[in-house]
């Protein structure tokens, strides 16, 4: 039923934190890599060895970011389904396939249901979902519900394989609805944001925010020594400048 | 957005052929016998060819039947739903129409509430996204309504009606480009608050997340109608209506070649306006790619 459930038991997302992704996409590589050869139509790609195009799941983002004072800050932003607690994907799907779970949040495809329009990632305002050219299903981020539940797998291994492969610890999971949750208690303290929060769909992934940088020496740059050109080069100038 | 011809088609034709329907249903023209078959024919081509051709869209059309599923909660569905339902009731007044003379004007006027229900839950699918600012207003339905009755009073060749009709719809199409233009203008969300970083400094991408093009800037993230958007719009604006009026003025005498000028320079135009819908539409998403 596409028709979102008025809560759910738990609020399982992830948090990532902006200030310590160091942009190496092993997130983006093992999120492709479980997510291939697990739950699921693989995610394909086109022209792997010529203009490759493919599915992902997640993606990471560069960008610069400029102060009003102070220099300019890099930011690597991986991107990938928010699980909203208001998800427009769900509730614009005709056939039923994209729901969100009551007991833990995860907003999943039920590929055997889906036709393939493309409404939902049309209503997701953070390009979570990719409609996979080779299966005709849409995919998105299943926060590797096929890991977290797996008693097969040793328990470390319980968590996204995002999360788990993350090299610079920037990706955490956890249940974000519980307020004494280390993840909680980590977006509590270091400020986590939502993405576009004017949309209102109450995305339950939280972005912790880059940590001011260091101010200690801003401001004291080297005075240039030579602002007026003399000798060979100062005759030269003006020579041009009259030309 | 990717201006898709299965979508366009979709919209322009099954508008047009939802609108004859409603005016059949109402008795404009009340005709029987071969002529209502005629007329019935057009209506259904349109209409059914329409929605075909949104099957063409899917991915896995073979789903396409769960679609009638989710009426509660997905307007999309609600539109499959309704066009069924306007299709085989329209049919059965058409039946009474051709082969027995008969008027049934309760169950035609039934259909033609249900015709525009039917075009209204397919503005609907449009109207409802908030992550296309320029389509999220009230002037899409308005928009899409007006054109579908103008349309549809032309085809009915009803033509003092289609005369106002067009100049309604010329004025919903009007406020439609100068509203979605104002959305634009006012939209809250950017890259700033698309990365949550706006709070930090002005932000700009410097380095895109795959080198190769992927779904969602094949789907959401096309750039090439916004080029030449101010063109495309004088030139279907001229041809959705200005020509369509001036011939249906000019050939009073002869209503029947005023009629099909006016019938095919008004196609001709909504399809331009239609493929400017979609392609100068920008999806939010393109915050992330900065573009």
């Amino acid at each position: 039923m596409t028709t979102l459930p008025s809560q759910t038991d738990t609020k399982l997302g992830l948090v990532i934190d902006l200030d310590t992704c160091v942009g190496c996409h092993a997130c983006v590589v093992s999120c492709k890599g479980w997510n291939t050869q697990n739950y699921g139509a693989p995610l394909s790609d086109k022209d792997a060895y010529g203009t490759p195009e493919g599915t992902f799941l997640n993606r990471v983002h560069s960008y610069e970011v400029q102060p009003d004072q102070g220099a300019a800050q890099t930011v690597h932003f991986p991107k990938s389904c928010l699980h909203c607690e208001d998800a427009p994907c769900v509730t614009v799907c005709p056939t039923g396939a994209s729901y969100k779970r009551t007991e833990d949040g995860i907003v999943l495809v039920n590929e055997a249901d889906c036709m393939g329009c493309g409404l939902c990632a049309w209503s997701c305002p953070y390009g979570a979902r990719e409609l996979d050219l080779m299966a005709g299903v849409m995919k998105k981020c299943t926060l590797c519900v096929d890991r977290i539940y797996n008693d097969n797998l040793p328990e470390e291994d319980r968590i996204p394989a995002c999360v788990r492969t993350c090299p610079s610890g920037a990706r955490h999971f956890g249940d974000l609805g519980d307020p004494n949750s280390d993840v909680s208690k980590l977006v509590a303290e270091r400020g986590g944001m939502d993405l576009m929060p004017e949309l209102g769909t109450k995305p339950v992934n939280k972005y912790l925010p880059p940590r001011p940088k260091d101010t200690l020496d801003c401001g004291v740059a080297l005075e240039p020594v030579a602002e007026e050109a003399k000798g060979f080069l100062g005759w030269l100038d003006k020579a041009l400048e009259k030309m | 957005m990717h201006p898709a011809p299965s979508v366009i088609f979709f919209t322009v034709f099954s508008g047009l052929g939802f609108g004859l329907l409603g005016f059949l249903g109402l008795g404009m023209p009340g005709l029987n016998g071969w002529f209502a078959f005629t007329f019935y024919f057009i209506a259904y081509a349109f209409a059914v060819g329409g929605l075909l051709a949104s099957v063409a869209h899917l991915a896995s059309p073979m789903n396409a039947i769960k679609s009638f599923s989710q009426w509660r909660s997905s307007w999309l569905s609600r539109e499959g739903v309704l066009a069924v339902v306007t299709l085989v009731v329209t049919a059965v007044y058409a039946v009474g129409r051709i082969f027995f003379d008969t008027a049934m004007p309760t169950l035609g006027a039934i259909g033609s509430i249900l015709c525009v229900l039917t075009v209204f839950s397919t503005s609907m699918i449009y109207t409802q996204l908030k992550t296309v600012p320029r389509w999220n207003s009230p002037t899409t339905p308005f928009m899409f309504l007006s054109y579908s009755f103008a349309g549809g009073a032309l085809l009915a060749g009803q033509v003092t009606l289609a005369l106002y009709l067009l100049i309604v719809a010329a004025i919903a199409q009007l406020l439609n480009w100068r509203v979605g233009d104002q959305r634009m203008l006012t939209s809250e969300t950017n890259l700033g608050t698309a990365t949550g970083l706006g709070n930090v400094g002005v932000v700009r991408q410097y380095e895109p997340p795959h080198s190769g093009k992927n779904y969602l800037l094949n789907e959401m993230v096309y750039v090439v109608g916004r080029k030449h958007a101010r063109k495309v719009r004088r030139i279907s604006f001229v041809a959705a209506f200005l020509i369509p009026v001036l011939a249906l003025l000019a050939f009073r005498d002869a209503p029947h070649i005023g009629g099909m000028l006016a019938i095919i320079f008004h196609i001709l135009g909504v399809v331009g306006s239609r493929w400017l819908y979609f392609a100068e539409a920008r999806h939010v998403v393109a915050n992330f790619y900065g573009k």
